[in-house]
């Protein structure tokens, strides 16, 4: 869908950025790369143009999702997830309030790891992007329609949720996972009790039908430390996989303590055998509390408190997970296209270890195991391994996939992804990043179909990257074309956040679906002002509503008296545009909360309590027409007691100055 | 005469220059200051529209068949107007924009569905919304009205004009 840019314009353009890095290449010589004549190209989207592909980086410990065009590497969003965010008053207005409730109260950060897409036959369908809270369990699908978020749910019996939310196929479940093992269910005990009463769990979370989020299940492992996770798809569609480690289940210092076995495990978990089980009434229900918030179609979001969860003890459901030896520290676990190579990454290991999921059966059959694990089988690692890749690099961490043939692992001590095929595991090529690689991403990289085009490195150490900033530095990304044979370095661009995984589909999956307003006639806020006839004050014992429109330039009302110190005054806003790209912001003096910022046809609330008698003034703050400048009121907010009656020059009176406009 | 009532009539001037300037003699100059404190049409570089275009609007809607009043989709028009112009519009006074009482008379039924349907273009290149702009400041905004929409609030704006006239007698100032 590229629009028509003159000719000649864009081939200047491309010149002259071809020339300027020519020039750069030329003055810049080690860790920078020796970049080619060709990159500029490569990457430049023309002003005007959209970029091939849209790309979903978690915040990390900013607890939100930004999304980017590739191959540009420009930003074109933060959508608020878990932190509340002053920019937009997520988190802040009371329709979003409720979105960040959770069984411990209103939680205002989380730590966002990993992304995940919809999927629909193994391959993304740009319905929704999931993605979890590492610090309190939750996850949340923003929907990528209104690229908002629309549900979370919290995981109980949970801690430290990192393996999650990776998704099946069909987006039938999205999973979660305890890093952190801990007392289940959650009591005051010693820590020094570790071994006999921490538990991991590993739960299922039904994810296709927005507004019905679930613990479908839950399993009860060992206290072990579980760290990521693919599901399986193809031949291996119906089972899971999750690495552990601290195997050793050390409680101090896991720096050495759980640092000593030369092997952990990838759980293989068997999800329609556990589906069976607790279609059989196996397994128990625990009494426990988690929230599940949800914003509908009134756009107001609400928080309820789930009860109970079905839990399934290894011993409940024979053939549900098995063990599968992996060396060491497994960090990253990842499926390849065809379903029957399951790669570990082998964090402390010297090879990248790669199951075989057919192997891995017939052990299963042949009950090939090596012993138990909390009566858990522990299959002969022999007996399910594919093979090992030499020479990996080291600490290898994640791999992906580019749908034909080829593995792309991340390696964090050395510093580069490594590229190796599979089947011969033999390695082909290998990139320096810089510096420090965690994840790597390909579009569509851990599905059945890979748009194998360009890879990301999503680098943990920054250094001399970029104009140094203070001690607190951007952390990079870097973009690598994968389509030739060997890797090449196109783009570095700067990240918010900590970005951990990653996600990219086509724009053309998404972009045509977007939504561009709220339908007017179809807000159904309870606080909504559908019409400036309608705007006005309301008070009701101690709290005043203030029913307001915006449109451009103008509030309705835009005068009110008669509020005082002790009140709670909220402001229901109504943006009355229908125009694509036409917000109305709201913020007033003092007011001890964030803005508001209204999207066509939304309402959105803010809560003062004003504390000192005064004139308040209040004003647009999103750049809205020619007249922005004129949009504003003012509060009057009188001292407690005070007999001012409460009145605000709404709808119907004419608010015209006498001498009009002529003059 | 209120400022207002001034104001209206200086605008109706003003768009009545503009359509005889824009149908028979674009780029000739009209009398400075004949339209009082507003632009003139005459007075716009660059003016490139047809003579339909003049007549009927810049938009989708080339031909509206106009029957007796429908008070039913007059109704469906007027809850429209509730939500999506009367922060802007009343009928008897400007407001942020024009006065409506009586638009259906003064323009055509396509030229008023025009201006509801595609604001944007109509005030850059049509010289009589031009004019209007000039007029009263703020850009008129799509308010992502159907082509059916506007179709009723053109009834609900034909039945205020109505309204109008019966409440004086039958005679209206509005031309």
């Amino acid at each position: 869908m590229a629009r028509k840019i003159p000719r000649p314009f864009v081939l200047g353009l491309v010149a002259g950025a071809v020339t300027a890095v020519f020039a750069y290449a030329c003055r810049t010589t080690g860790p920078k790369g020796a970049l080619d004549g060709d990159i500029a190209s490569r990457v430049y989207v023309a002003p005007g143009e959209y970029d091939e592909f849209y790309a979903f980086l978690s915040g990390g410990f900013s607890g939100q999702v930004t999304v980017y065009g590739l191959p540009s590497g420009r930003l074109l969003k933060v959508v608020p997830v878990f932190s509340q965010h002053a920019e937009n008053g997520w988190g802040y207005s009371e329709e979003t309030k409720p979105m960040l409730e959770t069984s411990f109260g209103f939680v205002p950060w989380d730590d966002a790891h990993h992304p995940q897409l919809s999927k629909t036959n193994g391959v993304p369908d740009g319905r929704w992007l999931f993605i979890n809270a590492n610090n309190t369990p939750r996850v949340a699908r923003i929907s990528l329609e209104t690229f908002e978020t629309e549900e979370i749910i919290e995981i109980p019996q949970s801690a430290g949720n990192h393996a999650s939310p990776f998704v099946t196929p069909n987006s039938e479940y999205v999973v979660a996972s305890t890093r952190f093992s801990v007392p289940v269910p959650q009591r005051d005990i010693s820590i020094a009790d570790y071994k006999a009463a921490f538990k991991g769990t590993i739960s299922f979370i039904r994810a296709n039908a927005p507004g019905e989020m679930d613990i479908a299940f839950q399993l009860v492992v060992p206290g072990y430390n579980y760290d990521l996770a693919h599901a399986g798809k193809g031949p291996s569609y119906g089972w899971a996989f999750f690495t552990t480690y601290n195997t050793e289940q050390a409680n101090t210092l896991l720096e050495i303590n759980a640092s000593q076995r030369d092997k952990d495990f990838v759980a293989a978990v068997n999800w329609r055998r556990a589906e069976e089980c607790v279609a059989q009434g196996r397994g128990r229900d625990v009494p426990v509390t988690y929230a599940h918030n949800y914003m509908d179609e009134t756009r107001v979001a609400r928080s309820e408190r789930k009860q109970g969860v079905r839990v399934l003890e290894p011993a409940d459901c024979e053939g549900m997970i098995y063990y599968l030896p992996t060396p060491k520290s497994p960090h990253g676990v990842d499926v390849d296209p065809s379903g029957e190579y399951i790669v570990a990454g082998g964090k402390l290991a010297t090879v990248i270890p790669v199951h075989s999921f057919s192997k891995m059966l017939a052990a299963i059959e042949a009950k090939d195991f090596e012993g138990e694990a909390d009566g858990i089988p522990v299959l002969r690692y022999d007996a399910v391994l594919a093979g090992e890749v030499q020479n990996p690099g080291l600490g290898p961490l994640h791999t992906e996939f580019d749908g034909r043939g080829y593995a792309y692992t991340s390696a964090f001590i050395s510093s580069e992804i490594v590229k190796w095929k599979l089947g011969t595991w033999e390695v082909v090529d290998r990139i320096p990043t810089y510096y420090s690689i965690g994840h790597l991403m390909i579009p569509g990289g851990d599905s059945e179909k890979p748009w194998g085009k360009y890879v990301i490195a999503l680098n943990k150490i920054t250094k001399d990257r970029y104009l140094p900033t203070g001690p607190e530095l951007v952390h990079a990304a870097q973009l690598i074309d994968i389509s030739g044979e060997r890797m090449k370095l196109l783009l570095d661009f700067p990240t918010l956040g900590e970005p951990h995984y990653a996600q990219a589909l086509p724009a053309d999956l998404i972009k045509d679906k977007v939504v561009r307003i709220y339908d007017i006639q179809g807000n159904r806020n309870p606080y909504a002002t559908l019409s400036e006839a309608d705007a006005r004050v309301e008070r009701r014992g101690g709290t005043v509503h203030v029913y307001m429109t915006a449109i451009r330039s103008h509030f309705a009302p835009d005068i009110i008296e008669g509020i005082r110190v002790g009140d709670t005054v909220k402001f229901h806003v109504t943006n009355l545009e229908q125009d694509w790209d036409v917000p109305h912001g709201f913020a007033a003096m003092g007011v001890q909360n964030a803005e508001l910022l209204i999207m066509p046809g939304e309402t959105k609330t803010l809560t003062w309590v004003p504390k000192q008698p005064g004139v308040y003034p209040f004003y647009c703050t999103d750049f809205c027409s020619a007249l922005h400048q004129e949009m504003q009121g003012y509060v009057r907010v009188s001292p407690a007691g005070a007999n001012v009656v409460l009145t605000s020059n709404g709808a119907g009176q004419s608010r015209v100055l006498a001498s009009g406009g002529g003059r | 005469m209120t400022a207002s009532r001034k104001l209206l009539d200086s605008f109706i001037l003003l768009a009545v220059v503009a359509l005889v300037v824009g149908c028979g003699q674009a780029g000739e100059s009209a009398e400075p200051g004949a339209a009082g404190d507003g632009a003139t049409a005459a007075t716009i570089p660059g003016l490139d529209v047809t003579e339909d275009e003049l007549k009927y609007g810049i938009g989708p809607i080339r031909n509206v068949e106009l029957g007796p009043l429908d008070d039913a989709l007059a109704a469906r028009g007027e809850a429209l107007f509730k939500t999506k112009c009367m922060a802007c519009h009343r009928m008897d006074d400007r407001y942020v924009g024009p006065a409506l009482r009586g638009v259906t008379e003064r323009r055509t039924p396509e030229f008023v569905m025009n201006m509801m349907l595609n604001p944007g273009e109509m005030v850059r290149r049509h010289p009589v919304a031009r004019a209007m702009l000039a007029a009263h400041y703020t850009e008129m905004p799509a308010q992502n009205l159907t082509e059916e929409e506007a179709r009723a609030l053109l009834e609900y704006l034909r039945a205020q004009a109505a309204e109008g006239q019966a409440n004086r007698g039958g005679t209206t100032e509005n031309p």
